[in-house]
């Protein structure tokens, strides 16, 4: 077997594909084998690192040089630079931007010095598409552990005094599930892998199958061990094409392995998996509605009970769960229970990993142990508020969950505190949002979301909803009444307590949770037909800082409305009867003459 | 491909694996091994640099060290190429100039492993190995 | 049996395990609202999808209210039905539904049925907080049915009985969120769908979505017309029900009522449908007669089990889901289409005047029936045998159009010739019926002798499926009996497989037979008005004097004057049809053969 005393690791990750990485990851093959080195050098492709705000990513090993926003045309300099003369490209290194100094490797980054990765252990680490090096990282050694070494309740009770949680949004005790499963007597049972990822923002799923996606048919398989089921299906949207294409890979490399199929490591334990597409309806992340979309039926939600243990894919008992949880399992199994408990906190054990997204400096995959204050995640890992611009609050838990504000910024991050601060876990989205966002706009996008997605089925959801998002649209153009807020917040309550799923009773969340925090801003909107954050649109007005304008005419040119006048070198007036409150003549002007009100 | 029948089958695919991986995990957690940077500019290629660098790694392997190696540009020591600089956990880093293969022998049995102190040892005027 | 205790309103209760807060809360008349629920216990019909959220209860220990006709008791549960909290998310619920359904109960036909209206009203619901955006779908029309998908509050009983049922798969929710809607595949009209017609998702639609295609004023505009002679043959099921639209109870027979409601509408004559089912019993008998024979001489090529074809709805099945069986149906065409056929000859002659000049209306207790009308081989240059066919609803509306206090009425007889039956006829109206009307016939024929007693009890009730054999004198004819399409599509399963045991199988699309017709009054989901119904019908049969198909007079005047013997060449241009493979029409071959 070949050894190298170089490896080149390129994030093949979505995020950086779509900057060309697969370029730069072919354009430093070819370079190597230029300078006929193909022989010390090996190129390999990864998954996602994580941070993605500065894709695509390159890091070079064994010396650990982390190169950021690389371009294919970047890749002779790292070879001819890096690899022949033994010196860092230091313009591609991440620069400090409180230090302004280069950073060498991803040790020394804030977004990476705070996170600890487990789920995420060897994304960005292994070739995804190759299970030699998945092995090498002692893949697969827990199944054959578990089948030939511990019964089903061994490694259940392993699960469970692990502490580990369902990571899809629930938080339901892991080892719990899978023991109720167990006892449910069937000649048949399944165990599904939800991949249906839906949350706007979120991708922590998606690069755990694309960067490590024999973990989770590994733990399938000790999930299937413990239940008693030998079928395994993994229910993915078919908007994730790489994730898929590197399942399949994967499924089929462990097949070749005899790490699936008949009898796995000798025993009479035999286990396989199969992939289910969704269609990307956001609904059928909830179990019973996966479930029906799995089976061929229209995906919505069917009151529970019956669970998916007792009677799920085609009335079979069915253990569903996510795949961040499934990333947990095999190291659990290998390092111990006891390990995985001494990370987090009381209620909520090991780590969570985040997509952070919004108006944060340092967007990407992070995975930080629970208990993690959020203002460790956005100001130490995100590195603050992009433009220097003040933090108002923060959605976690995708559409589902609710706001948390300033007050909450030291609260530390796991199941219960969220639910108690009126948001929640969820799969892990994390959307930050700064001076410049309105809370009901906010609240009125998430409803946007929640309308297209609701299934259908019942009426709180189906029409409450659209009644919902419709008094959002009233108030968000000026319409509104004092009266409305009362409504509004009636209904929302109605639609929590009477939805089918846990779609619907969810989905008034953004609403309800920015009431709470942001009153005021909703009072602004209906009593002064005001938006505090100059973002409705309808609200805004725009006006020329007579004193600053130049009369460059630069706005006048772009405004397609042509609602700016004025004469060369002589402050310009915008006719307020014809603008639109695009923004189009702030973007443009130089002199920060236009003002918003 | 022979497949997985047991799990002692699975254990030794993963040992002959393990060093496909080895210089990865190792560049991921450098404070732990010792760290060892070759300097590979001109003047230390002209020396032998690049035949210490080989012969360096193929006997730290022999020796069963965990080491990083690594290369580096010129150091500044030019007048005792080749040069490599040697940080093992817990001590401070050394660059020991004038090195050959019977060099590499002695750092690795003395310096390393019995941590007593050898010649040819250059006085640092900077650390380029950041300890931490 | 095991049994749970719980609390509901501060009332101990204890119900059998498995019990829903619904029907527990009933046991002790707490009668919580509903609107999507609807249970038909007999035909195994349940919906419960949980969808509407009006049925919600307070559960002590709950973070959330519990759809009370999904959640099942649990020892020591206690419940509230009536809480500020539960009536106020009830009547936000129903507010919601209301803001998505168009406002227009004076104009709507299903006003006074509509159980909306009747929600609505029970929680008082005065005003609508919560208004925007209405659903608006194009109105879809079809020869039977009528689709009004802005009514539609999806509470997907047509649904669950389309697919469950019936198994025909022609309605399923389509779309997502606001956009959802019943609808079906690739939302083609109903007309281009596998729709049998059979009208059973428009006898459970709780609005007006779904609705039988309304003909009321072509009959007005031909009674109204000088140059027509208008008849009207009515079918056994309507009057076993037409009263309930006017206060009867289900199950009173107002034969009587309704012929002299029908002669002061101005019908020139009132026949009965009931003749025509003798006459479909003579060629129908015959035909399995002849098939049976010919099937004990060896011939290879006899398709057995003779399928009656009397139900459109079962013949549109047929052709749409088992194209390879059209030829097990019997050619004998439908009481309503021989009625059709023979008027227009038979009595035109005898009335001397012209095919066109004659409209004959049906009544009938179906929607398909209005399709099975329109059928063009049911026509003779493109005038139909049957011009119109309105459902019972239609009529008892046409009765008070014309100020005609029905229940006041006196009895009044059906004019001849087309207006006598025997019981056979009778019995056509519920399931099974077909089936002993044509064995106390083709027992007759057969042994030549005469049958003693002719109430075959082993062929009534109902249930889904049922089997007898009855012995013709030394010969066993086993017979199958299935009602409703699902317990149809078992049967011809196993014809299509070749494992079928039956000489001849009986079908109605409808559960029930006819009394269950898409056509009749609203039975809002009571099992009780079905039997009370199908009751009415035996008790008719028993009354009369004559109860053989054979023995009616008329019958062997019009086979003597007209027809010469039962499937003759002369009949089977009058009396017989063929059938067409309309899965290749509809292009579902590759869809269901999957």
């Amino acid at each position: 077997m070949a050894t190298y005393s170089n490896y080149i690791l390129v994030c093949t990750g979505t995020g950086c594909r779509a900057s060309q990485s697969e370029q730069i990851l072919q354009n430093l093959k070819a370079t190597v084998e230029k300078h006929g080195m193909q022989g010390d050098v090996q190129v390999l492709r990864t998954g996602c690192f994580g941070f993605c705000e500065k894709g695509p990513v390159v890091r070079m090993i064994p010396d650990n040089t982390f190169y950021t926003q690389v371009t294919p045309e970047d890749t002779q300099e790292i070879v001819e630079e890096h690899l022949i003369k033994g010196r860092q490209v230091k313009r591609l290194l991440y620069l400090n931007p409180e230090t302004n100094e280069h950073i060498l490797d991803s040790k020394h980054m804030n977004f990476y010095k705070r996170q600890y990765r487990i789920a995420l252990r060897n994304c960005g680490f292994i070739n995804p598409e190759n299970i030699d090096e998945y092995i090498a990282r002692n893949g697969y050694i827990a199944l054959g552990k578990a089948v030939t070494q511990m019964t089903p309740d061994e490694v259940i009770k392993v699960i469970m005094e692990s502490g580990l949680r369902g990571r899809g949004g629930g938080g339901f005790p892991t080892g719990l599930k899978w023991q109720i499963t167990r006892k449910v007597q069937a000649d048949r049972k399944y165990v599904v892998c939800n991949a249906d990822e839906g949350d706007p923002g979120a991708f922590m799923d998606r690069s755990i199958l694309e960067g490590d996606p024999h973990s989770i048919i590994e733990a399938m398989a000790i999930n299937g061990y413990c239940t008693s089921a030998n079928h395994g299906l993994v229910y993915i949207r078919a908007e994730y094409p790489l994730a898929v294409e590197r399942l399949k890979t994967a499924i089929q490399q462990a097949k070749e392995y005899g790490l699936l199929g008949d009898n796995l490591f000798g025993t009479d334990f035999s286990f396989d998996i199969g992939i289910r597409y969704g269609a990307g309806a956001f609904v059928c992340g909830e179990e019973t509605a996966l479930m029906h979309s799995m089976e061929g039926l229209r995906g919505e939600a069917t009151v529970k009970p019956p669970f998916p243990s007792e009677s799920g894919y085609k009335g079979y008992p069915t253990n569903v769960n996510n795949v961040e949880t499934y990333a947990n399992i095999p190291i659990i199994l290998l390092k111990g229970a006891e390990w995985f408990a001494s990370i987090g906190t009381e209620k909520s054990k090991g780590t969570k990993v985040f997509a952070l997204a919004g108006k944060v400096n340092n967007v990407g995959l992070i995975e930080v142990p629970m208990g993690t204050t959020l203002r460790e995640v956005i100001f130490g890992i995100g590195g603050g508020i992009k433009d220097g611009k003040k933090f108002k609050a923060v959605q976690t838990g995708g559409p589902s969950g609710g706001c948390l504000t300033e007050k909450h910024l030291d609260l530390p991050i796991d199941y219960d505190n969220l639910l108690a601060a009126g948001s929640m876990m969820g799969s892990g989205g994390m959307i930050v949002m700064d001076e410049d966002d309105c809370m009901v706009a906010m609240a009125k996008f998430y409803l946007d979301f929640m309308v297209e997605e609701s299934c259908g089925k019942c009426s709180p959801c189906r029409i409450g909803n659209k009644r919902l998002h419709e008094m959002l649209q009233k108030i968000t153009s000026g319409k509104g009444k004092r009266e409305d807020l009362d409504s509004l917040r009636n209904l929302a309550m109605v639609i929590k307590d009477t939805a089918l799923c846990g779609l619907g009773q969810t989905s008034p969340n953004s609403v309800l949770s920015t009431i709470d925090n942001f009153y005021e801003e909703y009072l602004a909107h209906v009593q002064e037909q005001r938006c505090p954050a100059h973002q409705c649109c309808e609200l805004t007005q725009y006006f020329i800082n007579l004193e600053k304008c130049k009369g460059c005419t630069l706005c006048a040119r772009v405004c397609p409305v042509n609602a700016i006048s004025g004469d060369r070198k002589i402050p310009h007036a915008i006719d307020q009867q014809a603008c639109i409150h695009c923004g189009a003549c702030i973007e443009k002007c130089k002199f920060k003459a236009i003002l918003v009100r | 491909m022979n497949k997985v029948k047991t799990l002692d089958d699975l254990w030794k695919m993963r040992e002959s694996l393990r060093k496909t991986i080895d210089l990865r995990e190792k560049s991921d957690n450098p404070e732990n091994v010792v760290q060892i940077r070759v300097s590979m500019a001109t003047c230390s290629i002209a020396a032998g640099a690049k035949e210490v660098m080989s012969y360096l790694n193929e006997a730290l392997a022999r020796e069963q060290v965990d080491a990083l190696v690594t290369q580096t540009g010129c150091m500044g020591y030019c007048y005792a190429e080749p040069t490599i600089e040697v940080a093992v956990p817990g001590r401070k880093a050394v660059v020991f100039g004038h090195v050959n293969r019977k060099k590499v022998d002695e750092i690795i049995t003395h310096y390393i492993k019995e941590g007593s102190l050898i010649d040819d040892i250059i006085p640092v005027t900077y650390n380029t190995v950041n300890p931490e | 049996m095991e049994t749970v205790k719980l609390t509901i309103d501060k009332r101990e209760v204890e119900v059998p395990k498995g019990t829903t807060i619904l029907d527990a809360a009933k046991s002790i008349s707490i009668d919580i609202p509903t609107l999507c629920y609807m249970k038909l216990e007999d035909l195994n019909y349940e919906n419960n999808p949980g969808a509407c959220r009006v049925c919600m209860v307070e559960i002590e220990g709950r973070r959330n209210l519990a759809p009370s006709c999904k959640q099942e008791c649990l020892d020591g549960m206690v419940v509230h039905t009536r809480t500020p909290r539960v009536i106020n998310a009830r009547r936000t619920v129903v507010e919601l539904i209301i803001s998505n359904h168009p406002a227009e109960c004076l104009i709507c036909s299903k006003n006074g049925y509509c159980e909306l209206q009747k929600v609505a009203y029970d929680l008082g619901i005065r005003e609508i907080r919560y208004q925007g955006e209405q659903s608006r779908f194009e109105l879809d029309r079809s020869a039977s049915m009528d689709r009004n998908m802005n009514k539609c509050i999806m509470c997907r009983r047509c649904e669950t009985m389309c697919h469950k049922i019936q198994t025909v798969g022609a309605l399923t929710a389509v779309q997502r969120g606001f956009d959802a809607v019943v609808s079906t595949a690739f939302e083609k009209d109903i007309a281009g769908s596998t729709c049998s017609y059979c009208g059973q998702c428009v006898s459970l639609c709780p609005v007006n979505a779904l609705s039988g295609r309304n003909s009321q004023q072509q009959v007005l505009d031909v009674l109204a017309d000088p140059d027509k002679v208008v008849i009207i043959q009515t079918a056994p099921a309507v009057r076993t029900a037409l009263g309930e639209d006017f206060g009867f109870e289900p199950g009173i027979l107002v034969t009587g009522k309704m012929v002299t409601a029908l002669h002061q509408l101005g019908f020139d004559y009132v026949f009965d449908t009931d003749f025509a089912a003798d006459l479909t019993i003579m060629e129908e008998g015959t035909e399995l007669l002849q098939r049976v024979a010919k099937y004990q001489a060896g011939d290879p090529d006899v398709k057995l089990p003779l399928m009656t074809s009397c139900c459109p709805g079962w013949v549109s099945f047929v052709e749409q889901h088992f194209p390879g069986q059209i030829e097990n149906l019997s050619t004998a065409k439908s009481p309503q289409q021989m009625f059709g056929a023979i008027a227009k000859t038979y009595f035109a002659e005898k009335l001397g005047i012209d095919r066109n000049k004659l409209v004959v209306v049906s009544v009938m207790p179906c929607l398909a029936k209005k399709y099975e009308a329109s059928r063009p081989e049911f026509a003779v240059d493109g005038n139909p045998d049957v011009d119109i066919s309105i459902y019972t609803r239609e009529l008892a509306r046409l009765i008070r159009y014309a100020n005609i206090n029905f229940s006041e009425l006196p009895d009044g007889d059906f004019d001849h010739p087309l207006g006598k039956s025997t019981g056979a006829g009778v019995i056509f109206g519920t399931t099974g019926g077909v089936i002993e009307a044509a064995t106390r016939t083709a027992y007759e024929l057969y042994t030549k002798k005469n049958l003693e007693k002719v109430d075959f009890e082993e062929l009534r009730g109902l249930a889904g499926v049922r089997s007898a054999t009855i012995d013709f004198d030394g010969l066993p004819v086993k017979i199958g009996i299935a009602h409703g399409l699902g317990n149809a599509r078992k049967l011809i399963e196993e014809v299509k497989n070749g494992t079928s045991p039956y000489h001849a199988i009986e079908v109605m699309a409808c559960p029930g037979g006819c009394i269950g017709g898409g056509g009749q009054p609203f039975h809002c989901g009571s099992m009780d008005v079905l039997h009370r119904r199908a009751s009415a019908l035996y008790r008719e049969d028993a009354g009369k004097k004559l109860r053989k198909s054979h023995e009616n007079p008329y019958i062997q005047q019009l086979y003597k004057e007209y027809l010469g013997e039962p499937c003759s060449p002369r009949a089977h241009e009058l009396l017989h049809t063929h059938y067409f493979d309309r899965k290749e029409q509809l292009g579902l071959t590759v869809l269901t053969d999957k």
